[in-house]
This record gives C-alpha cells, structure tokens and sequence, in this order.
C-alpha cells in the first residue's frame, strides 16, 4: 500500500462547496493523510523539519487547492520555497523526494474550454503549472498529469459535484493500492479524460 | 567662624567662580583654584590655618575618585592594561625621578634629600588630571588610558616611597610614619614598628580581606539594604564601604586611595555598581572641588612675591622635565601625535601627594623648613598651570588633528547597546530576545531579587530606580542606541520616557503602555514605539477561543488581525479627543466605532454568495468569457 499524502490549501474553505466536498471525500479513505495547511499554519510559520519528516513518510503527493491566478494559493508555494530544500529535495545529498510522484488536483474558476490552445488561456492547465512540474522533476518525482475541476462553483447546482468526488476517491484509493498506471497518467495532459484507461483493477475494497 | 558662615563663604565661592569658568571654556578645576585663590590670599575671608584642615578633609574627595574608578574597571581591564601600567608608569616614575633627582643634585644638595624631592615631584595630580578628562570626555583615548595608567601606578608608587621616607633623612631622625594623601592627620599605623616582612604580610592579608569582604559579604548585605527601598541609607552604606576601606588600609599604613580603588575593582561585577556610582559621585564632586578651593586658598603669595621668580623657575622646571619625559615616554610608546601632546602636557604638573609627602619630608629632617615651604608653593603653582596646559592642547592641538581624532573613534566601535528598564513579566521575555540575538544589553530593576535572578542567568543586570537620571547616564544611555521602557508603574514610566526624550534626544525609545490612554500619555512623552502590553496576547487568547467554537485556524486569524487593523484606526481616530479632554465626544466615538467594528466583522459572514467579498476573488467563469 503506497502512502498517500494530501496537502490541502484554501484561504477559504467556507467559500468553496466543491473543495469542501473533495476535502470530506479524502478525509474518508483509510491510509490516506490529510492536511490542511492554511489551519496548520494559518500565521504562515511552516515547521520545516516537520513537513520534511512527513514527506519522508509518503510515497504519493497529493497538493489539492484552488487556482489563484494560475498558480495555488500562496501559502502553497511558501510551503515548496520552505521544505524543498538544498540537502533535502535536491543537491547531491538531496534525494529524499527522488521516485515519489506529485499530483495536483485543481479547482478552477473557469470551464474547461478556457484551458484550450484554441481556448480564453490558451494553455492547458498542465501548461499553466509547469513551475510544479519543473520543481518536481528538479526534486527526482514523477509527476502526473493534473486533475481539474473546472466551473467549480457552478458544480454543486450543475449537479456534477458528485460525480466528480466519487472520481476524486477513486484516483486517491488507486493512488494507495497502486492500481494507477502511472506511466500513462504522466504522459497525458490531463488526468480527468482518461481515468478509467489508467486505474487498471477494480479497487480494493477498504 | 561658624559653620554656615564657612560653608556659605566656600560654596558661594565655588558656585560663582565655577560657574564663569565654565562659561570661558576653562573647565572647572581652575574655576575651583580661582575661588581658592578669591577668598584665600586675595579676599583673606578665610585663614591659612583654616585651609590645611579643608584641605585634609577634601582630599577624601581624592579617595572617593580613585574609589569610581575603581568602579568602572573591571578586573579583567586592569589585566589587559598591565603593560601599559607597568611599562609606561614604571618608566614615568623612574625616569622623572632621576632626571629631578640629578637635577636637584646639581643644585647642589645632598642626595638623599634630592632623591625625595625628586621621587615627590614624579607625581602627576590624579585628582586634576582624571577630573579634567572626564569633563572632557578624554578618558577613553589612547592619551588620556595612558594617563590613566600612569596615574595608576603612581598611586601604587607611594606606598614604597613612604616607606623609604625615613631612610632618607638626613637631619635629626624623628620616627617617621608612613601615612597617605586622605589622613585628615597623620598617624602611627598599627604594624609600625614590625619587621619589614611581616609589614608586608598583613598588607597583603588586608588586601586579600577586601576582596573577599567584597565579593561574599558586600553583595547580600546591599541586597538587604535595597530591598529597604530607602535611597539615603543605600547612598550610607555605599559611603560606609569607601570609609571603611580607607580605615582599614590606613591602619595598616597604606595608601586609602589605593584601598578604595580596590574596593571599587571588587563592587565593579556586582549589579549595585551603578547605583553605587551615582550615590557618591556628588560627594565626590563637592570634596575634590573643596579639595581644589583649599589649594588654591594656601597659596602664600608674601612667599610667592618675595621669592616669585625662584618659585616660577621650579614650577617651569618641573613642567619641562616632566613633560620631555612624558613625550619621550609616547614615543617610544607610539602613541599617535595628538594623543602624545595629551599625555605630556597633561601630566607634567606635580601631584597632591607633594603636599602630604614635603610635609612629611619637612618634620623628618629630609628636607631643610624652608626649602619645604617654596616646593609645596611650586607644585601649587604647576597645578595651577594645568588647566592652561589643557587649553593649550586644545587650542593648538587638538583643531589639528580632528581627521585622525575621528579615525581614532572608528577604530574602535561602540557596539549598539539596549538599556531595559524594568525586567519585570514584559522586561524579561524582551531581554532574553535580545541576548539571543547578540545584542549588548543593561538591565536596570529596582527590585533586588529580581535583579540577582536574572544575574544568575548572565544578564548584565543593575539594581537602582530607573526613573533617576543619574542612574540612567551611569547605566550608559548615554551610548544607548535603544531604552526599552518597560516599568510596571505608569506614571513612573512616563516620566522615564519624557526624562530620555529630552535628556538623550538619540536614543530611541521602545515602550510598553497599559491601555489606551496610556498609549496617548507615552506618546506625548516622546516614545517612538509603544504597544499595549497586554493587547497582543488577549487577540492570541481571542483567536484560540474562534477556533474552539469551530473557526477555521486561518479564518480565526483573518478575524484577529481584523480586529488589529480596526483598533489601530480607532486608536488614531480617538487620539485628538483624548486630547481634547475625553467629554461626550470622545464616548461618542468610542460607542461609533464599535459599532463599525461589528460591521467590518460580520459583514463578511452575513453577505451572500453573490456580494463582492473583499479577499481572494480570483477570476471566475463570468470574468472569462467577457
């Protein structure tokens, strides 16, 4: 059973129907940590030894929050400035993170179409987080293709939202019992289209 | 002569004569000689007789000086100057000796007494030279350590030349004693008579007994004394130490001088040393001035006139050697040029000792009566060149040199220091912040425990009353580059900040206020930074308790720091009707501005989805498609 790790960040989670409901869904699954940032450091003082130790103890990243102008929250990007460190992450003593994989699972603003070549960005929204991809590739990980949720807030009344947490546990439980392909899950550009090509066996019951 | 009528003739004296010197840059010690001079030889207000019993009694300023030194040097500062002090002041004693000594053999004396003239007149004037370089700030230059050294071991040089005293006498021998400068008489000491070695034993056991006395008894004794919190009987028991020394040394036939310095090397690691040194500086100020008056008042100008170009030819004769000695002696030391011209004019006048140790030489027969009477009227009148030695070095030499005096000062910097008054539950959490960080810091506590504790975990930690001025200049505010004030008593604590604002216009001051209104208070007193002491560790209290009843962490700390933010705009806002004097408006705005505060507060919690929220909106699916 591979260790799953999700580091959540939202300023406002009150706000967020969709990340409250995919928050509640990882809660749920057995062997899977979760851990909201912004309520473990809401004054922004990371304990960097401690979210190393934690890191040493995952074999699967998961970093779940919304998109803010392209990026995550800032308290995420604190986060990698702060625990990604020379010795730790990269450097030739460096090699804690080598061979683990970094997921991103994102709620969006927008509709998917937005995040087009053709489309509002112009970029797809795996274009738009090459930082973390660059950053873990620098640190030794795999990192797979992102999970969007795109029209987020509009999700819940669109009557999408459930099909999207039931998705959202499937890729976390597959991600602990090692049924996702993750080679193929690397290679494409997004995660969403082909979830069911890449969780090869039926889950484990839990 | 009563009493008020001597004391209203010296003081009125002082008062006026100080006073215009110190207007025409003369410094004060002249000022004193003059007033000496004014109701001595020239206004006869008072008799020579009168004089010499002042003058004994004003050399315990003498004492008390070299006891403030004493104070202010530690033991490890006397270890790192011992080769200045022995090389630079042996060499100093021993040359001027020699050079006086042939000199006066070539007048024609019998070496003996040419010896004693000589070894008497090597002697610098400890009391004028160190007070003028305080007064102008002289004594951490080169020149003026050197001095220092100088006059350090001269002190230590007496007690062998007392001894010798006897043995030089060539007229009929009288028993001789040895006695010292602060004798208000002098006096068999109890070891007299003794062989030499064991002389020398209960000196040393004496000596061994002070600094035992004051390291192990002297500490908690003060201890208690403070914690009478009655300054008089702290400002007694601080005399009692510098009284109780000079008896016990002077028993034993040493220098009282000496024995104070020592005491005050003792006390100057105990956290009592500021309030000790700013208990009897007065005193010492008072009685060195006295002592000055009385010299300048036993001035015998009959003598003076009737022999006036002999006594000026031995004063000027005294000088020139001493100060070619004192330059020679700079150079071979390399002390840089203004600091040579410091040292060699400074120090060429003859000492106050000349008026104990002739005096001594007169009754003993080593010198001929007369003879005496023009040496002690010379060493007078080189004292009273002195001052115009200095104001030569610093007319002539000193505008000279102001670029490599300021490369001097950068050589050696001054590191930034705190001063923490108060290290009470505020004043110690910022003091341990400070000493983690590196930072030199003074803590000042009139509470005597709390002062021992936080000693025992290595602050440099004083007892004394923050708010006295002079204890804030000892305790080093004057180099200060922050004073946190952080006194429990409010009104004690804004008188301290109004006192610093003035007095030490480059320090700044950090403060911890009570509430409000005393925020307002401090601020008018002049403190640059305040917070309410308890302010920050109530919203801390506040957040904990959001986040019990269920608050998001992050979301408790948004509502904390609004909260903050509000409160510092209710603070401006009310500062001008706290000014104004608190009537209806000021409860006004107070009942206003809470009520906006529960509007800023809530407003996020009550708006609906679709309201503008003022905190993370990045663009939604509407901002795109436009």
């Amino acid at each position: 059973m591979a260790r799953v790790l999700v580091l959540f960040a939202h300023p406002r989670t009150d706000r967020s129907v969709a990340n409250t409901a995919l928050m509640a869904a990882a809660r749920a699954i057995d062997g899977v940590t979760f851990a909201d940032l912004y309520a473990e450091y809401p004054d922004f003082d990371i304990d960097i030894d401690r979210e190393q130790q934690r890191l040493q103890e995952t074999d699967i990243l998961v970093f779940q929050h919304p998109v803010y102008w392209y990026s995550s929250p800032a308290l995420l990007k604190e986060w990698q400035d702060l625990v990604f460190e020379h010795g730790f992450a990269y450097g030739s003593e460096g090699t804690a993170l080598a061979g683990k994989s970094l997921l991103q699972v994102a709620t969006c603003g927008t509709a998917r179409e937005a995040y087009r070549k053709r489309g509002k960005y112009e970029n797809e929204l795996r274009t738009m987080f090459s930082p973390f991809e660059q950053t873990a590739k620098f640190c030794g990980m795999h990192y797979l293709a992102p999970f969007g949720v795109f029209s987020a807030e509009d999700a819940a009344e669109e009557k999408r939202l459930d099909g999207i947490v039931s998705d959202y546990s499937r890729l976390l439980t597959a991600l602990r019992d090692g049924t996702l392909d993750l080679e193929r899950a690397a290679a494409v550009p997004l995660l969403n289209d082909v979830l069911d090509e890449v969780i090869t066996a039926e889950p484990a019951a839990v | 002569m009563g009493f008020f009528q001597d004391a209203f003739i010296y003081l009125l004296a002082a008062v006026v004569a100080v006073t215009v010197s110190h207007r025409l840059g003369l410094g004060s010690v002249l000022g004193y000689l003059f007033a000496g001079i004014a109701i001595g030889p020239v206004l006869g207000v008072v008799a020579g007789a009168d004089t010499e019993t002042v003058k004994h009694f004003a050399e315990f300023g003498v004492v008390i000086m070299l006891f403030l030194i004493g104070l202010e040097l530690e033991p490890q500062m006397i270890w790192r100057m011992r080769w200045q002090l022995l090389g630079l002041g042996g060499l100093q004693v021993l040359l001027t000796t020699t050079a006086l000594t042939a000199a006066v053999m070539a007048a024609g004396f019998v070496w003996q007494t040419a010896l004693v003239i000589g070894m008497t007149l090597a002697l610098s004037s400890t009391a004028i030279v160190l007070q003028t370089l305080n007064e102008k700030g002289w004594m951490r230059s080169r020149g003026g350590q050197s001095s220092f050294s100088v006059l350090l071991f001269q002190d230590i040089a007496v007690i062998p030349m007392l001894a010798l005293l006897p043995l030089l006498a060539v007229g009929d021998p009288i028993a001789l004693v040895p006695g010292n400068a602060a004798d208000p008489a002098p006096h068999g000491s109890l070891i007299d008579g003794y062989p030499g070695w064991f002389q020398t034993l209960v000196i040393v056991a004496t000596i061994a007994f002070i600094i035992l006395t004051g390291r192990f008894l002297v500490r908690p004794a003060f201890r208690l004394i403070a914690a009478a919190q009655m300054r008089e009987l702290f400002t007694a028991a601080a005399l009692l130490i510098v009284v109780a020394t000079s008896l016990l040394m002077d028993l034993v036939g040493v220098s009282a001088a000496l024995g104070a310095f020592l005491a005050g090397v003792v006390l100057s690691t105990s956290e009592y040393r500021h309030a000790i040194e700013s208990d009897i500086e007065p005193f010492k100020g008072l009685l060195l001035g006295l002592f000055f008056i009385s010299v300048g008042a036993g001035i015998d100008f009959g003598l003076l006139f009737s022999e006036f170009f002999l006594i000026i030819g031995i004063a000027l004769g005294i000088i020139l050697v001493k100060a070619l000695v004192l330059l020679a002696l700079a150079g071979i030391f390399r002390l840089p040029w203004q600091d040579t011209w410091m040292f060699g004019l400074g120090l060429a006048q003859a000492g106050e000792f000349a008026f104990v140790l002739f005096g001594f030489a007169g009754s003993s027969g080593a010198i001929a009566g007369g003879l005496v009477e023009i040496l002690i009227l010379s060493v007078a009148v080189t004292m009273l060149l002195t001052p115009l030695m200095f104001i030569l070095f610093e007319r002539y030499v000193l505008p000279r040199t102001v670029s490599s005096v300021s490369r001097e000062a950068d050589e050696i910097p001054e590191p930034g220091t705190v001063v923490i008054a108060g290290v009470g539950r505020v004043g110690q959490i910022i003091a341990r912040l400070l000493m983690a960080e590196g930072y030199k810091i003074v803590v000042l506590d009139h509470d005597p425990n709390l002062v021992e504790r936080m000693r025992q975990t290595g602050v440099h930690s004083y007892y004394g009353d923050a708010t006295r001025p002079d204890l804030l200049e000892a305790a080093g505010l004057g180099e200060a580059e922050v004073l946190v004030a952080a006194l429990d008593d409010q009104d004690q604590q804004t008188s301290l900040v109004r006192h610093v604002s003035e007095h030490f216009p480059k320090c700044r001051i950090v403060a911890r206020a009570f509430d409000r209104h005393h925020l307002y208070e401090l601020e008018k007193a002049g403190a640059h930074v305040i917070e309410r002491e308890v302010f920050e560790g109530a919203l801390a209290l506040g957040r904990h308790t959001l986040k019990e009843l269920g608050l998001h962490p992050f979301r408790a700390e948004q509502k904390v720091r609004a909260f903050r933010r509000h409160d510092q705009q209710t603070v401006d806002i009310l500062r001008e009707h706290w000014a104004a004097g608190m009537g209806n408006k000021y409860i006004t705005a107070v009942r206003t501005r809470l009520d906006e505060l529960m509007q800023v507060m809530r407003s996020d919690r009550l708006a609906g989805k679709n309201l503008p929220d003022r905190e993370w909106t990045p663009p939604r699916g509407e901002d795109a498609e436009r």
